[in-house]
Formats: structure tokens, sequence, C-alpha cells
């Protein structure tokens, strides 16, 4: 079976490249760290690729807001490839600072123009910890089979999911577009640290209508195996591939 | 000489007095008969220096650069005892005389390297950015972590960094501030900044922060420290490194400005209240980030034959560095700039950051600025290495500096210098407790005991997917780990474990003892993650100040010789290091005030496999408590004396021949799963371990303190002596006598059980003294606000 392509995007500042390239090597896929300027200079062919993922990071330093300069930048210098991706039903992943560009450039919730941020967290800074994660049944196909509650890391500063408005929120809930949610270790929603930026609706990601653009704060490429869950050896399971590894390997299957 | 673009600078006709004010009128930092070896070359060549030429070679001779007080001839005199030593020699010494295969680049290049596998090494270094965080604390000590991450992408032919480091000592938050001399900053602020800007370096770069320390003692109230280290690995292949006559000189990365002029010197001299802040750099991390990403794709193409970083000295330091063998010929105008206006030798000594100097051959150069290009790095051509032996450098059609090679870096005379230590004696002394559960809840609400997680969330700990073993673990992430384990690779389960020793305290009783505990409390933090006794390696940094005094001289080689002793009883080779000598201030009327004399002893050990490692939080109720190794009157310098302004007391002595059995003993007890968990005991006592312990379980305990082996029957000493060489240990019940067999005739006593209710109830001779609850332990663990 030829191997599912992966297209990782980076650029000035980013910093998950090579983790999120060895999660999806490890699920089955070709991963590729692409620079923007080879896509910019036609080196490389967005079409290629069935993924396109943007990682983490602090693209071009996160001025002027996280994510808004690579966001114009795919609005500017990309977005005819971008469109046909799109419509080609391809799949598009953004991880913590990719999550901030896919919002800044309006391609989630609706491909329109912007219409919900990543504000800074209410702590007001950087914070890296560990939270739960309650698994929304959204239209997203790759979250099936994965447990109701699951655990990753954030690491970021500007998190806090924020719609414009109520109709907004109301209209991405009601399209079943939230695929995770903040809460404690039996799933409910509770405030600081379990939801650790104040974001609007304890909303840790979102897909696009169809479900194949997905955005989120949380870092499943840090945990594809149990051991760097930071409570590891105090549990005994067998299995060493986690939820993370789940996902990953589900977003490769949508392509068999 | 007529000059147009550099200016003369009249030295030959100069007497001594001239000569000093010179020196002292351009923060050169150099001494009468330094200046008097410079006066005696330009004779020699019958002219005088440019202002560039003077300028380099105050650099390159500088303390920062050259490290003259640990290359001096030192005449020490301990007690009555006369001896002659030179510093650094000793510590070379243990690594020679230790002479580990698995030592494969040592104090020769920019950071110390060691073999982790067949294929890869592991490079370490560790900095210190002490002056410039105390003046500007953000740009300081971003600049800091900067520097260091430079420095390991500038070792053998470029490492890819994986891991930062931090310590910080500084000033009481709490200080008054009407009582702080004029253009002192404030620890709180200072303590701000410097977070922060280490936060936004460093995660930024992409690297993972996961060990570090912070002290709090008002010795550090004018001169703060800031430790930065950096962990990188690189394939053994690419670690030789060569200039080679023709090759050009092609510098990478940032423009120059301004900023970091003289901070070279600036460095080696005391901070007083006139400081310009122009001494220090202004960083930016994406560019150095952008930086770090291509070039480690030109070493894997072997675009270059050798790499530097620009660090103090800037170019002048970098260039004379990567030529010294050779001669290099530099033309200053094509230096990209950030702005116009700079004097020629402002541009060849600008220590702007995110900058590295290559070595290329011609055939390799298109193909290299096209690679940088292609990530819009710059790169550009600004000379070349020629064999002519000298330093030439011009700027547009003029020489602003020719110097022979063989002077700059040779020509500087060696110092004799006068070091004298008396042993303060140690009172064997005891303090008693007039209410335990108090004196425990006060242990750990001091700030250098309690929490740092409000400061240590801001760092991204996981980052580039290789951190097991984090800074937060066990339940809830609420633990505290001893070190942090890393998994280089992805497709391998081999590891590498970073922890570090600091304690000045016991530096002010003995600095020699200081040295032997700070190694000790750093072995034992990466054996009690799990790693191998005989596979670690250790970086010093020493922190001293006003070293022409005699006495403080004194009190650094005193260090320095239990570095030594102790480095060679642990068999833990040196690999790295480095000094920062003159953190002093000098107040308007004269008076000097010196920081309390720190040793950062920082470790890095190898593991086969990340899987069999241990953690520190309880694991299950029904095990059983035990600790490793035997406890001693060593109140010295410990918290619980400090809280009580006691200044009496024997400090800790490390007992290597009986620690370092116990450690491998130990490592295999945690390899083979016979050990659950593990703590080592050191800041605070065996009270502290077992307190963090059940934090990061969320389980309480049952302990009967009598049961402690100890040289005194004593509570307190049971309690809070901080004695090396011990650990508190959780093993199974059904692996009880695996457990006994294996620490058999070993110093080892079985103090209490693990129970479900979350209380520490602690007895004595099976009479319950004190109950504390776990809310109550980890809320005042928890109750400082920084």
């Amino acid at each position: 079976m030829k191997k599912v392509n992966v297209l990782i995007l980076r650029v000035g500042g980013t910093n998950c490249d090579f983790e999120t390239e060895w999660a999806f090597n490890l699920v089955g896929a070709f991963a590729e760290r692409v620079h923007i300027n080879q896509l910019i200079k036609k080196e490389k062919k967005l079409s290629d690729y069935q993924i396109l993922v943007i990682p983490g990071g602090f693209s071009y330093g996160d001025d002027i807001a996280a994510g808004k300069v690579l966001a114009n930048e795919i609005r500017m210098k990309l977005w005819d490839d971008i469109e046909k991706f799109i419509e080609a039903k391809k799949v598009i992943v953004g991880i913590c600072n990719g999550f901030q560009v896919l919002v800044k450039s309006g391609i989630l919730p609706f491909n329109s123009q912007q219409l919900c941020t990543l504000e800074w967290n209410d702590s007001g800074r950087f914070e890296d910890r560990w939270v739960y994660l309650k698994v929304e049944r959204s239209v997203c196909p790759f979250f099936k089979d994965i447990p109701e509650i699951i655990k990753m890391p954030v690491a970021h500063a500007e998190g806090k999911f924020l719609p414009k408005n109520e109709n907004i929120l109301n209209k991405i809930e009601k399209n079943k577009q939230v695929i995770l949610r903040y809460c404690d270790s039996k799933g409910n929603i509770k405030g600081y640290p379990y939801n650790p930026n104040g974001s609007v609706g304890s909303i840790a990601g979102i897909c696009s209508q169809n479900g194949l653009i997905i955005g989120m704060m949380p870092h499943p490429e840090r945990c594809v195996l149990k051991y760097y869950y930071p409570d590891f050896l105090r549990k005994k399971e067998d299995d060493i591939y986690t939820p993370s590894f789940k996902i990953f390997k589900n977003m490769i299957q949508y392509f068999s | 000489m007529k000059l147009k673009y550099a200016r003369e600078i009249e030295i030959l006709n100069y007497d001594d007095k001239k000569l000093i004010e010179l020196s002292e009128k351009n923060l050169l930092a150099l001494n009468l008969e330094e200046m008097k070896k410079i006066k005696e070359y330009f004779s020699s060549i019958g002219r005088n220096p440019t202002d560039c030429e003077l300028e380099c070679i105050a650099q390159t001779w500088s303390e920062h650069c050259f490290h003259k007080t640990f290359k001096a001839d030192i005449e020490y005199q301990e007690n009555k005892k006369k001896e002659n030593i030179c510093l650094l020699k000793e510590i070379m010494e243990v690594t020679e005389k230790l002479n580990y295969d698995w030592c494969i680049s040592i104090f020769k290049d920019n950071a110390g390297i060691i073999k982790l596998n067949e294929k890869s090494g592991v490079a370490f270094k560790v900095e210190t950015h002490n002056h410039p965080s105390a003046l500007e604390p953000y740009g300081g000590s971003g600049t800091g972590i900067g520097g260091v991450i430079r420095d390991i992408l500038g070792a053998g032919l470029g490492a890819k960094p994986i891991l930062n480091i931090d310590v910080f000592c500084f000033g009481e938050l709490t200080y008054p501030y009407e009582k702080l001399p004029e253009g002192v900053l404030h620890p709180r602020r200072i303590f701000r900044g410097v977070v922060s800007g280490v936060r936004d370096y460093g995660n930024r770069m992409g690297i993972p922060t996961g060990n570090g320390a912070i002290i709090f003692d008002n010795g550090y109230l004018y001169n703060c420290l800031v430790y930065c280290g950096t962990v990188g690995i690189i394939p053994i292949d690419k670690i030789e490194k060569k200039v080679n006559d023709g090759d050009y000189i092609v510098l990478v990365g940032g423009r120059t400005g301004r900023d970091g002029i003289h901070g070279a010197t600036f460095s080696s001299v005391s901070l007083k209240e006139d400081i310009p802040t122009s001494v220090v750099q202004i960083g930016n991390p994406i560019i150095e980030k952008k930086v770090q990403d291509v070039l480690l794709s030109a070493r894997d193409m072997g675009l270059y034959n050798s790499i530097t970083d620009c660090g103090a000295g800037g170019l002048s330091s970098a260039i004379g560095e990567m030529g010294k063998d050779i001669g290099a010929i530099v033309y200053l105008e094509k230096v990209p700039l950030k702005y116009q206006g700079l004097a020629p030798w402002e541009i060849f000594l600008s220590e702007s950051q995110e900058r590295m100097v290559l070595a290329v051959n011609e055939k390799n150069l298109e193909k290299l600025i096209s690679l940088f290009d292609s990530e819009d790095v710059e790169a550009v051509v600004i000379g070349k290495f020629v064999k002519t032996g000298k330093l030439t450098v011009y700027y547009k059609d003029e020489i602003v500096c020719n110097l022979d090679m063989e002077f700059l870096h040779r020509g500087v005379p060696k110092r004799k210098l006068k070091g004298v230590f008396k042993k303060r004696e140690e009172k064997s002394f005891l303090y008693k407790s007039k209410n335990l559960k108090r004196d425990i809840l006060k242990i750990l609400s001091n700030p250098n005991i309690s929490s740092k997680e409000e400061i240590v969330r801001q760092y991204d700990h996981e980052v580039g997917g290789r951190t097991i073993l984090k800074p937060f673990i066990g339940y809830e992430s609420r633990g505290v780990s001893d070190g942090v384990v890393l998994k280089p690779f992805y497709d391998s389960y081999e590891g590498i474990i970073v922890a570090c020793g600091i304690n000045p305290f016991y530096g002010e009783i003995d600095p020699y003892y200081m040295a032997g505990c700070c190694i000790e409390e750093c072995i034992r933090n990466i054996v009690s993650c799990g790693g191998n006794p005989e596979k670690i390696a250790i970086l010093d940094n020493f922190c001293w100040g006003n070293v022409s005094d005699e006495k403080q001289l004194g009190s650094l080689v005193r260090c320095v010789k239990g570095c030594k002793d102790y480095a060679l009883k642990y068999k833990v080779p040196f690999i790295s290091g480095k000094d920062s000598l003159n953190n002093y201030f000098k107040w308007k009327n004269g008076r000097i005030i010196s920081i309390p004399p720190t040793l950062l002893i920082s470790g890095i050990g190898i593991i086969e496999d990340i899987r069999k490692i241990t953690s520190t939080d309880f694991k299950k109720v029904g095990n059983l408590i035990f600790v490793l190794g035997k406890t001693y009157n060593e109140l010295g310098g410990s918290q619980f004396y400090r809280n009580h302004n006691i200044k009496d007391g024997i400090v800790p002595k490390p007992r290597p021949e009986k620690t370092l059995p116990l450690m491998k003993k130990l490592h295999y007890g945690i390899k083979s799963g016979i050990i659950e968990s593990c703590h080592d005991c050191s800041d605070g006592g065996l009270i502290v371990s077992i307190c963090e312990m059940m934090i990061g379980g969320n389980l309480g305990c049952n302990v009967d303190f009598s049961n402690v082996l100890s040289e005194k029957e004593e509570i307190e000493i049971v309690l809070f002596s901080e004695s090396c060489g011990r650990f508190v240990i959780e093993v199974p019940k059904e692996k009880i006598s695996e457990f006994k067999d294996l620490f058999e005739n070993e110093e080892i006593s079985q103090i209490g059980e693990i129970i479900e209710n979350k209380k520490l109830n602690g007895f004595w001779k099976g009479k319950k003294i004190f109950e504390i609850s776990l809310n109550e332990i980890y809320d005042t663990w928890r109750s400082l606000k920084f």
C-alpha cells in the first residue's frame, strides 16, 4: 500500500516539526518537513500530499499575535493551493501554533474571514501543564475508538479560545465542531487549572464543518508512547501506544 | 600614521600612571603589567596601537575570555602550609587521571563532549551571565541562554540543542527597597526579569527547560547569579573541526549593532553605580532558531570545515580564536550592520547576538550561501583565513588592526597571585526544637525549599518530544523530580539524565566540603532517577567575589582542591567548566561586597533504557519505606539552622568510600524494579524528602524516626541534618528479601510504611510525636507567591 504523504510546514520559529514528523512516521505515514519558501517557490507541491500539518512553535516569533503573520502569509502567498487542498477533501491539522494559524486565517471554523481567536491565557503567561481532555462526539472522524477522557500536555501563552460572539459559538456547538474540551479526571468541566487558559466553553480543539480540518491547543505528538506520561511509573499498562498515537493512526486510516 | 577610520592611541610615551588611567578610562580591565607588555610590543614594532588593536587585545586577554586567575601561578597558604598551585591544572588532572574512553572532547572546544553510543555524542556546557542580568535582567538572562545555545551549536561542527537548564541566585524577595544603594535593582525586579528572559528565549528556541534550581540569599543582593546550560547531541563524525589555509570567513545570522560592546571586559570587573547598559546585548531568539535550523543542514551536507560562535569579544574573539594557528584577513565594511555609524573597532568588538562564524572552502561557498538564503538567513563572506600568522583587519582601504597572532594569544603575562585560607573551626552544636511541627512547616515554606511550580511551569519542559522524566511528575503532576531524563533519539530507548548540585551555605563554613557536597548531590540526583554512577560526567561553574583579595582567592583555591579530591574519589570526570570572578559590588564610599562563594556542579549521566528509571513519588499503599545511608550530626549550614539564625555546627562531609558502593547497588535496585520510588536527601534534610514523596504520590505514611540509623539519637539530627550519602526509597513487601540481599552489610534502615490516610504520622520509639496532614504539607510547600 502506498504511504500517506504528510507535509509538515515549517517557517522561522517552528519548533515541534521533528516530533510531529516522528509521530506520523510511527503510524505508517511518509512525513516530510517542508520550509514555506519551498512551497512559495514551487520547489514542492502541496497537491503531492494528503495531510498538511502546521505544527507547534512560535512562527515568526508570534510577533503581532500568535500565528498571525503565518496566517497572513498563507492567505497572501499560498491561498490557491490551500483552497484546492480543502476542496479535494484532504486533511489539515493545526497543533498549538498551528491551531492559532488556522483560526487567525479564518480556515477554522467555517473557512471564512476570522471569526474566532486564541487570546492570551487568563494567567497572562506561558504555561506548560498536563490536562485532561473530554473527547466530544463531533463530526471529526479522527477520534473514533478513543477513550472518553484522555491526557495531553499544553504549552502556550495564547490559547484561550474566544469566538467573536454567542452566535458563532452556538453554531460551532450545534454543528458538532468541538472535538476536545478541558475537564477534570472524571470528565467534569472545571475552572483553572483544569481549563488552563480560560477558554470559552472549555474548548481545547475544534474542526471544520466536514471534520477534516482540525485545530487543537494540546500536543498529541508529545505523548504517542506511554513513557511520555508524567505518571507512567505509577501505572503498569501493557500497551505502550497511547490515545494520541491512535489519533494519528486514524488520520492515516482515513485515506485507506 | 594618518588614519581615516581608526584612531591612534598614544601609549609609547606613557608612564605607568598614564597606562593605568588609559585602561580604566576605556574599560579595558587590564593591569599595569599587561599594559606594559602591550607598550613593549608596540615599541618593538615602532608605532602606537589603533583603538581597534587595543580593544582587541583587551577582550582577548580579559578574565572572561582568558581565565587569567585559573591559569595563574598561585602561592597558596592554608593554615601554616604553603604550596604553589594552578587551578586549571588541578581540574584537568581529574579527567586525565580517570582517563575514560567515553570522554571524547574535553576542555578544548566550546563544550565538553562525551560518547552516547557508537554513532553519537552529547555536548554539555554551562555558562553564567551575571553582570548583564544585574543591569538589565530580561535582556541579560535571555542572551545568557542564547549564548550557551550558540556554544552548543559551535561545539564540534555543531550539536543539536535538546535541553536547557537554569540555576539562579537572588537576594531575598522581601528585602526593603529603601536599603538598596542607588543603581541596584530590587531582587524581585531582577527575579521577574530573569525568569521572563530565560522563558522567552528558551521557549522560542524550541528547547525544553528541564532542570535547575533557585537560591535566595541576601549575599546576592548586589550581584545576582544566572547560570544557563545547554545539552546537545552530535554525530561522532562531526566532532573534528579544522580551519584550512584559504578558507573563507563567513558570518551568518544576526546583524551587528552597538549592543554588547565591552561585554567581556565589563564582566571582568566589579559592578558599580554607573556602568552603561550598552554593555548588555539585545537578543532575538527567532533569528537564532533560523540559524540553528539551516546550520545543522549545512553541517550534514559537509559545507564548512570549522565553526565558532560570536560570544564575548564578538568577531575579534571568534576570528582571533579560529585563526590562531594560521592568520586571518578581515574586511569590516562587509559586515551587515543593524544601522550605520559604527566605528571599525565597534564592528569588530560588538557582541550582538545570534551570529556564528564559519570557515568555508571555496568549492562549497556558493552552495552554503544559497542554502542559508533559502531559509532567509544572512550569510556573508567577511574575509579569509590566510597563513600570515597575523590578524589583519581592514575597513575599506585602511588597515585598522594588524597584530601577531602569537602575541595576541600567547603574549598575556602569567599572573602571580596569592591566596590564603584560614579554616574556621566547626563547632559541634545541637539546637533543640521547641515545636517540631512548626519547624517542619517553616522549612517547607522557605523559598529555598518550597515549590517553584509557579516559575517552572512558564518553561516548556517537553518541546522536542524527548522529555521522559519531567520536572513535575506523579499524581496530577504534583511531585518534583531529582533530575530530568531525556530520550535523545526517537527510535531508541537510550537515555540521558541531567541534574545539578549547589549549596553556597556550606561554602561559608568550608568551600572544600561544599565542593564535595555539590559533586555528591549532583551524582545522587542522577542516580536517584535511575542513573548509573559509573557513567556520569560533571561540569564546574565557579562564581566568586573579589579575587584580588587574598582571602577570597584562598577560598576559591580551597574549593578547587575539594573539587579535585572528591571528583577523583567519586570517579567522575570534569568535561567542561567556567569561572565567573569579580562578582562584587563597590559602594561609593569604597566598601566592597562580594557574593557568597558559589559552586554549581552540573552532571550528565548516560543510561541504556529510559524504561528502567524511577521517580520520587510514593507509589502504593503498603509499600515499605527505607533510608539508605547513615545520618550524622551535620546541621551546619542547614535550612533548620538558618531558620534559627545559627551559624555554628558541622558542615556535611561526603563519604565516597561508603556512598559510591551504595549508589552502585541502588542503581541495580532501580534497574531491576526492586525499588519503586527514590528521592535523595539534601536541602532541608530527610523530612523534606519524605514530604515531597507524599505530595507526589498523594499518599500518607507512618514513620518511626528513631529507626533512622543516626550518629546520635536526636530527633533534630534525624529530621533536619543534611548529611550526604542518603536516599529515601520505597520497596514493595513482596520484594523485601531481594532488597535485603542486595543491600546486605550496607547502612540501611527500615523506617515506615505508606498508608492510605493522607497524613504524615511521626513516631519516636513507638510513640507519636507529631501528625501533619498531607493537605497542610502541600499547601505550606506551595504557599510562597513569587
